[in-house]
């Protein structure tokens, strides 16, 4: 994975998160990751396809979720609220909506699919991905996955000219 | 949540009244927030665009709040359909999705405007004030809780 595809959704999860938490927050760790991904709590799956292809994971443990979810809400939410695993849909939808925008005017086109959600009560799902960057984001209110694997198409002319 | 002078309609004095369409429930509540911090009425909801439009001619709001990425029927479709139905209608994109092509795409085909997520309750209540023009009117202070 070439940075230039990942940058815009750090600084996507950056600028949503700290807007939203109306708190800074900064990367506690970084990490290259070849096996099948476990979820942690609530996660929000995104798929991308067209001129580059793959997925994008926002995963918070139940505690964080609602935390976060309280604090986007303007009001005290519980663990088992439904609004909880929404909000993370929502989350989600915004960091990944605000790079595509980024990586869009750059000339990549693609389609945003809609979010999948994803708990870990569901048991130990994975997904095949054999190459994923997982972000911890450490936000005053507990920390924040972002796992991304993305590629560029195969035939797309955008990989030619990324030199992929 | 800041409380913003209330803007009402400028032919009765009656609150604003808001159609919201987003598929997220949570963004929906969240909007509504925003929109009664502006002294607003929500009056609909609807979480795709075929609903949507039914919506719009039922209720008539003033203003719609419309997503682009939803299921069934994508935003900017469901704006054109009222728009081309009710030229007069106030359709605001409200989305995270906000490249060039899609905001070109939008208020190509009847949106008044477009608004990123997150939503800044500064930024929308601008767009509102714009979008309404002469329709609308910024109460003052003293008239905000009457």
């Amino acid at each position: 994975m070439k940075m230039e595809l990942i940058q815009p959704f750090i600084n996507a999860a950056d600028a949503v998160l700290s807007q939203g938490l109306q708190s800074p927050m900064s990367i506690e760790n970084l990490s290259m990751e070849e096996e099948a991904y476990r979820f942690k709590g609530v996660a929000a799956m995104i798929e991308l396809s067209g001129d580059i292809e793959g997925r994008i994971i926002f995963d918070l443990a139940p505690k964080t979720a609602a935390r976060v979810a309280s604090h986007f809400a303007g009001t005290q939410l519980p663990e088992t609220d439904e609004l909880v695993r929404e909000a993370v849909c929502e989350l989600a939808n915004q960091v990944i909506g605000n790079a595509v925008a980024v990586l869009n005017d750059q000339g990549f086109k693609f389609r945003v699919h809609p979010p999948a959600l994803h708990t870990s009560e569901q048991g130990p799902k994975s997904t095949e991905d054999t190459e994923a960057l997982v972000l911890c984001f450490d936000t005053a209110d507990g920390s924040v996955y972002m796992n991304i694997a993305l590629r560029y198409h195969v035939s797309s002319s955008m990989a030619a000219r990324a030199g992929a | 949540m800041e409380q913003f002078a209330p803007v009402k309609r400028s032919k009765d004095g009656q609150p604003v009244q808001y159609l919201i369409v987003d598929d997220s429930v949570f963004a929906r509540k969240n909007l509504g927030r925003i929109i009664e911090s502006f002294g607003g009425q929500v009056v609909g909801e609807a979480g795709d665009g075929l609903t949507a439009i039914s919506e719009y001619d039922r209720l008539k709001p003033d203003i719609v709040l419309m997503d682009i990425t939803m299921p069934q029927m994508e935003g900017i479709e469901a704006a054109e359909k009222i728009v081309q139905k009710t030229p007069e209608a106030r359709v605001v994109m409200v989305s995270s999705v906000g490249y060039q092509e899609n905001i070109v795409a939008a208020l190509q085909r009847g949106a008044r405007h477009f608004v990123q997520k997150p939503v800044k309750p500064e930024v929308l209540y601008e767009v509102i004030k714009y979008v309404l023009g002469e329709d609308g009117v910024v109460a003052n202070a003293a008239s905000a809780g009457a």
